[in-house]
């Protein structure tokens, strides 16, 4: 019970528990869409291409604010995602191709950015160093508020276009056929997933976001066919992630808030694909086993 | 150039090329985002081999890591074999993971020791000359001995196997008939992308493997077409990025392996703008030429369709292509001299005639 007094009256626990939840929340639901268009690696992309943006935005700026510099993560995670789109559409180099580059290249830049401005003694970039690996531990009711905002625009548009969107998911020719802006909602939808991550950067870090984006998806898969299901349900599955991830690494030194969000998320993964209904791994098994009793019976029947 | 410039500059340019041979392949069977993931997913088997070892010397190091690597390629397709998710999913989930699984293991049981997280995904190449090895009677910077071991190693993969490579890259079904094994073939591939990867990370950190085997093998992609060619521009592109990286990050005192890596991106950016027949200018000139040969072709179709009929003063003249062809005036206008220029039609008294070059072009355009 301490647990959950602790997360009930502890300021920072329960912060960094509420900022988790709202980054698994709407990283789940958003990261639904990019599960089932094959695009689970684009966050991977997208939170490495974030950081030069996070940087720039502090070198134009001189501001810390977290409102300042996820715009700029936001900006360079969404030219990342362009160039991206424009180098498979114009040249025969593939996706996963693309996706490397500009993961690498980009996230390289933002690290020269970094250690250059590390240099400079009256811009020590403590701050800036937790979007690389994030620091849960160090988010603010402030930083909470601003990633409810920009979550909650994020989630209301995705409300605001489902029809459009479902059908861009699940049949783009159709949707194309139908006269509706398959480009244009193309980049809205990525332009929500960039938000997405963005606002997670800073509390699991660049490296472990893309998890964030897949995991709770790809449990939620299992669980349901309907989409509207698959989104609330990964929600459900990231907020939840978060909250016990935040809980675990609140109880020991050692255990950073992002990694464990990442392994709780796993686990979730890994129990649905063992035992969600019907497409679980354990009921095909047994679905296995008891067949050739079943054709055993039929066949004795029909003789 | 002191010497330690210069030995920096070398182990780049070895790790560079080391990187980028097996980047190739990694490009062309479409599987580049793996190096990714296991370049994220060594860290474990590094801390594995670590306890195990209780030392950050042992060679022991670089065999657990690739086999981290390794089963991290196995673990993906595994995931996938079971249909319930994709690929791209599959290996989204399982490096994370690993990767997680890694950070708090060294977090809690390896603080003390010098393994932090930041050197292994950043690396710092410039402390690279200190430490030192002696090989064969040679003192040398320990990553240079490590990683021209694994070039080496590299090398003599690609060129052993090389047929079999090729053949199950282009053609993997027609590898499988002829009797090689593209399991094989793909691990062996991933255990050399995997041994490059740990020895790469140790010296430069993981995002820099990263780019430097995908951005320079993709770059040569969109120069060539010939195999051998490609993997030789990939070696040079990788290089001058390594050097040109270097030189970068001493300028503005950045961090060495962030300058490479953006130093292959712009090398990147370079081929995809300008690339002779692949890059986005040459193709908008293509569209562009095949625009006015599509059109003057289209004229000379029409003008030798009413040439000499009754209503040819009607139909040949300048201002009916806009009402026939549906042509704006302007564009209508530059066909014409165009055409003009080019000898296919001739003016007179404002009606359009065909030359004889005209002639035989519409002719020919009539044929295909």
């Amino acid at each position: 019970m301490d647990i959950l007094s602790d997360l009930l009256f502890n300021y920072t626990l329960r912060t960094v528990a509420l900022g988790a939840a709202i980054l698994g929340l709407v990283s789940g639901a958003l990261g639904s869409f990019a599960v089932l268009r094959r695009q689970s690696l684009l966050g991977d992309a997208i939170s490495h291409a974030a950081l030069p943006g996070v940087v720039i935005a502090y070198m134009l700026t001189g501001s810390k604010s977290p409102l300042v510099l996820l715009l700029g993560a936001a900006a360079a995670g969404l030219l990342g995602t362009l160039l991206m789109m424009g180098i498979t559409r114009y040249t025969r180099i593939k996706e996963d191709s693309a996706l490397g580059i500009i993961l690498s290249a980009f996230f390289g830049f933002g690290l020269m950015l970094l250690t250059f401005l590390q240099q400079n003694p009256q811009a020590r970039q403590a701050g800036l160093n937790t979007f690389l690996f994030g620091q849960a531990a160090t988010l603010l009711m402030r930083d909470v508020m601003v990633m409810a905002a920009f979550g909650g625009g994020a989630l209301a548009l995705m409300a605001l276009f489902w029809k459009e969107f479902k059908l861009l998911s699940f049949d783009a020719d159709f949707a194309a056929s139908l006269g509706l802006p398959v480009r244009l909602l193309d980049v809205l939808l990525t332009g929500l997933l960039v938000v997405a991550i963005v606002i997670g950067l800073q509390a699991v870090g660049v490296v472990l976001m893309s998890a964030m984006i897949v995991a709770p998806a790809a449990a939620a898969r299992q669980w349901t066919d309907r989409l509207g299901w698959m989104v609330a349900l990964a929600a459900l599955f990231g907020a939840f992630a978060g909250v016990v991830g935040a809980t675990i690494s609140s109880l020991g030194r050692g255990l950073s808030t992002g990694p464990v969000v990442v392994l709780v998320a796993s686990a979730i993964v890994l129990f649905s694909l063992f035992f969600a209904a019907n497409r679980g791994l354990l009921w095909a098994r047994l679905r296995q086993t008891r067949r050739p009793l079943a054709l055993i019976e039929a066949g004795g029947g029909r003789r | 150039m002191s010497s330690a410039q210069l030995e920096i500059q070398l182990i780049a340019v070895v790790v560079a090329v080391a990187c980028a041979l097996p980047g190739v392949f990694l490009v062309l069977r479409r599987m580049a985002m793996l190096s990714d993931a296991i370049s994220h997913t060594v860290l474990l088997g590094i801390v594995l081999a670590f306890f195990v070892t209780q030392s950050l010397e042992s060679p022991l190091l670089i065999f657990g890591a690739a086999a981290m690597g390794l089963i991290t390629v196995a673990l993906v397709e595994m995931l996938h074999k079971t249909q319930l998710v994709r690929q791209d999913a599959a290996i989204g989930l399982v490096f994370p993971a690993l990767f997680s699984l890694a950070v708090i293991l060294i977090s809690r049981f390896a603080s003390g020791v010098h393994l932090d997280v930041d050197a292994v995904l950043l690396g710092e190449l410039a402390f690279a000359p200190f430490e030192r090895l002696t090989v064969l009677g040679l003192e040398l910077p320990r990553s240079l001995a490590v990683m021209v071991g694994i070039l080496l190693l590299n090398i003599l993969f690609i060129g052993l196997f090389y047929k079999e490579l090729k053949l199950a890259t282009f053609d993997s079904n027609l590898a499988a008939a002829l009797g090689f094994s593209p399991a094989l073939i793909h691990y062996g591939l991933m255990g050399v992308v995997s041994v490059t990867a740990v020895g790469a990370f140790d010296a430069v950190g993981s995002v820099l493997v990263v780019a430097l085997m995908i951005a320079p093998a993709a770059a040569a992609y969109l120069l060539t077409d010939n195999l051998p060619r490609m993997l030789a521009l990939a070696a040079g592109i990788g290089a001058a990025s390594a050097i040109s990286g270097y030189w970068l990050a001493r300028a503005l005192d950045a961090n060495i392996a962030g300058a490479m890596a953006t130093m292959t991106g712009l090398l990147f950016l370079l081929a995809f703008v300008f690339a002779p027949e692949r890059g986005i200018v040459a193709i908008a000139r293509r569209r562009q030429r095949q625009k006015w040969a599509f059109a003057q072709a289209a004229l000379a179709i029409h003008l030798l369709n009413h040439e000499g009929t009754a209503v040819a003063a009607v139909e040949c003249s300048a201002a009916h292509l806009q009402d026939h062809l549906r042509w704006e005036a302007a564009f209508a206008a530059q066909v014409l001299e165009r055409a003009q220029k080019g000898q296919i039609i001739s003016r007179e008294n404002g009606l359009l005639r065909l030359t004889e070059n005209g002639r035989s072009l519409a002719e020919q355009a009539l044929v295909y």
